[in-house]
């Protein structure tokens, strides 16, 4: 019996349609879009003027505060203007727009892929390279990797969890990447397990992915400490407390973090950052990115820079089908619908889904059957069907007590409940407030 | 691309399963147990069930559309699924206005006066069933013989089911083993020969319903088994202690309401608890308040009853009884 999360879960169809597809790298587009606030917390603070000439890898925004992340021009060329840009979540958000001049990449970064498996840099050094890189989570929640490396005083992690789990439907970014650069994730992981100190990592891999799970296994004998375990394909597996119990049957207690346990993770494309980071003093400015969806042409996985457009991703896979009623920028359960196809790549795009007209509405809305699915398939042990006409009636107070908190946002109830109900919008609403509320509390 | 974009929060993916395919499943999965009653009651399984099934969606979709003035949703199988219920809880004979009378009051007030699908805090189709039979009690416990008369309705020949024989038999002082002789054996019991409720006498039609249930995902196992069990385990316990005066509970789980019960009756989607827990709890509640009333009331049945009584428990079963929490120690600070 393989290993899996203990509660809830569910099993939506694989859609795996670019599976196996080799990583193809798209040509730099003639202009790019490099927004300033592609991670978790304050945006980076723009350090080039209209009209600079810049290559690419050069820093073009500094992170500042405890919480930020440095950006780089992901493509030389001419700085044409900055201003707002629409992103993935429908915000406007400040971008350096890049009018692409040749490829001619800054210095001292190494740009040929020969493997480089010598670790040259004691822990400190690395972790300067990683914050100088610019790396953030590049599953999707774009956490500087630089400050989760930082342990918080009092704490000690034990294990290194890695995320190659991709239980989204239809991606296959990481997939593709564990295939072709398995060697270079094992030396990231072995560099992340230096600056953490710690002996042993993990590798969590769904059942569904057995190539992958056999060239990192038979890779890993070659290191000490890795070790790769194949799981039962549940979603959210991907979710970091979900692979962390499924790994080492651990459960981040509530409102903590990994760290509690002992366990600090990352997914497999950030590993492979901080190979190039480490390894070759290459920031990041690009990354693999799945283009998928039933009715296009050649669902693919591309390597491709910061800042192109989702269009031009789309039209390297055939072009935008007829019927194209959504653009999904991630995943089909957690990813974000686009209101066009210019929102530019950005580090934590791990896929574009394209959904034709009739999969894109939303089904009709009838009344509660209270049929117990919602809580059944709830990871987080929550009850949905109750957090949501909470939240309708803004009983703040109950929707705490109802640790709406603890919400992952998976969209497994949504996902589940045969009377359509939009349980996940309307407790994104209500864990809004109540997050607001608990700050507000804390600052006096 | 000219045609415009949905903007939406995620999730983007819904599964295929909906209201109607939950209630619809479970008509499909009655099925088995319908043949049988026809095959056992004839043509007044046959009346008794097209009255129930009609009357139940009239009513709704009278109430919808002249009392509360909303979207008529009868195509959403929920009341089918109560009228189907209903005429199961009925006798084959049962004159065709009360029936209707059943069916009303079963939407009309068991549903439809708490607001309709999903407000309703008791079995409809017991509400029917219990309300037939304190209005109209010789006629709901004057049950049809088995298949003896399958073309008659009105004047199909009635007789004892096994558990009145068993309630009269063991009050007027006979011995279980004397009282069995008068009744089929568990193999013709399982497979429904004896007289009862329309669709309560074939246990095996019931659990090949449950088996489709389960495989369809439409309910889980358990308040059925934990129903069942407890049903055994308490008249097992009884038998145990004085077979002379109690009946085995092979017997106590073959006749009668309790496999309908605990299959169709308790697993109500709405009205039963929601978590596993809460579920368990309330499927041995079930089990419990049935062998107290066969056993020591006066009914010589207690399965609808005690539905009801649970169902009166639900809401506070799910206001006590959460689900685990994942990461239950909080951090603080």
């Amino acid at each position: 019996m393989l290993k899996t999360f203990h509660k809830g879960g569910i099993h939506p169809p694989d859609s795996k349609l670019s599976a196996h597809q080799p990583i193809q790298e798209l040509p730099v587009p003639g202009s790019v879009a490099v927004l300033l606030s592609q991670h978790m917390g304050a945006p980076a603070k723009v350090i080039v003027n209209k009209g600079d000439e810049v290559k690419a890898g050069q820093l073009i925004a500094t992170g500042e505060g405890f919480l930020s992340a440095h950006v780089h021009a992901s493509a030389s060329g001419k700085v044409a203007r900055i201003e707002d840009v629409m992103d993935a979540s429908g915000y406007r958000r400040q971008a350096v727009f890049i009018d692409v001049a040749g490829d001619t990449w800054a210095d001292g970064i190494n740009c040929d892929t020969a493997l480089d498996k010598e670790i040259r840099y004691n822990a400190a050094e690395i972790l300067k390279r990683i914050a100088d890189a610019g790396i953030v989570g590049m599953g999707g929640a774009t956490f500087p990797t630089h400050v989760k490396l930082t342990i918080p005083r009092g704490k000690k992690a034990e294990y290194l969890v890695i995320n190659g789990v991709e239980c989204e439907p239809y991606l296959t970014a990481d997939h593709s990447l564990m295939l072709e650069k398995g060697e270079e994730i094992m030396v990231g992981i072995q560099l992340l397990k230096k600056v953490l100190q710690v002996n042993t990592a993990y590798i969590g891999i769904e059942n569904n992915k057995p190539d992958a799970i056999q060239q990192l296994s038979k890779l890993a004998t070659a290191y000490d400490g890795i070790k790769v375990c194949a799981l039962q394909v549940k979603y959210p597996q991907g979710g970091e407390k979900q692979l962390i119990q499924a790994l080492l049957d651990r459960e981040v207690p509530s409102g903590g973090l990994p760290v509690d346990v002992g366990v600090v993770a990352f997914n497999v494309g950030t590993v492979f950052a901080v190979y190039e980071a480490v390894q070759k003093n290459k920031p990041l400015v690009e990354r693999v990115v799945t283009v998928t969806g039933k009715n296009l042409k050649q669902p693919a996985n591309f390597k491709v820079r910061i800042g192109t457009p989702v269009s031009a991703l789309v039209e390297a896979a055939g072009g935008m089908p007829e019927n194209t009623g959504k653009i999904i920028s991630g995943g089909p359960m957690m990813g974000k619908a686009l209101s066009h196809a210019d929102v530019p790549v950005v580090k934590g795009t791990s896929g574009i889904l394209i959904l034709p007209a009739e999969e894109s509405l939303r089904p009709m809305i009838q009344p509660c059957v209270r049929c117990a699915k919602c809580v059944a398939v709830c990871p987080m042990g929550l009850e949905p069907y109750l957090l949501m006409p909470l939240s309708q009636q803004n009983l703040f107070d109950r929707l705490e007590a109802g640790h709406i908190m603890d919400c992952v946002e998976c969209g497994s109830c949504s996902y589940t409940c045969p009377a359509g109900r939009p349980l996940l919008d309307f407790i994104r609403l209500g864990k809004s407030s109540v997050g607001k509320i608990i700050r507000s509390r804390k600052k006096t | 691309m000219s045609n415009l974009l949905t903007v939406s929060p995620s999730p983007h993916i819904k599964n295929d399963q909906s209201v109607q395919q939950l209630m619809y499943g479970v008509v499909i999965s009655l099925v088995p147990a319908f043949l049988v009653t026809l095959y056992v009651f004839g043509i007044g399984a046959l009346i008794t069930t097209v009255i129930s099934i009609a009357a139940c969606m009239l009513t709704e979709m009278l109430i919808q559309h002249y009392l509360i003035k909303t979207d008529i949703t009868i195509r959403d199988g929920s009341a089918i699924v109560t009228g189907l219920l209903l005429a199961f809880n009925l006798p084959a004979n049962l004159p065709w206005w009360m029936v209707l009378l059943g069916a009303v009051f079963a939407i009309g007030i068991g549903k439809m006066t708490y607001g309709g699908l999903g407000n309703n805090p008791f079995n409809p189709a017991l509400v029917g069933r219990v309300f037939l039979l304190i209005s109209f009690p010789v006629q709901m416990t004057s049950l049809p013989l088995p298949i003896a008369s399958r073309m008659q309705y009105l004047d199909a020949a009635t007789g004892a089911t096994p558990l009145s024989l068993m309630k009269e038999g063991l009050r007027s002082g006979e011995t279980v083993s004397g009282i069995m002789q008068q009744i089929p054996d568990h193999m013709q019991l399982f497979l429904g020969q004896m007289g009862g409720s329309l669709g309560e006498i074939s246990a095996l039609a019931l659990l090949a319903g449950f088996a489709w249930m389960l495989y369809k995902r439409i309910v889980t196992w358990h308040i059925p088994v934990f129903t069942v069990a407890t049903v055994f385990i308490f008249t097992g316990i009884l038998w145990w202690a004085n077979p002379d005066k109690n009946a085995s509970p092979v017997f106590h789980i073959l006749t009668g309401g309790v496999m309908l019960g605990a299959i169709y009756m308790a697993t109500d989607l709405v009205t039963s608890p929601m978590t596993k827990a809460g579920m368990i709890i309330y499927a041995i509640g079930i089990g419990l308040i049935t062998v107290i009333i066969r056993v020591f009331g006066a009914y010589p049945e207690g399965v609808a009853f005690a539905i009801l009584i649970m169902n009166a428990f639900v809401p506070l079963i799910n206001k006590f009884i959460k689900p685990t929490r994942f990461g239950k120690e909080v951090m603080h600070g």
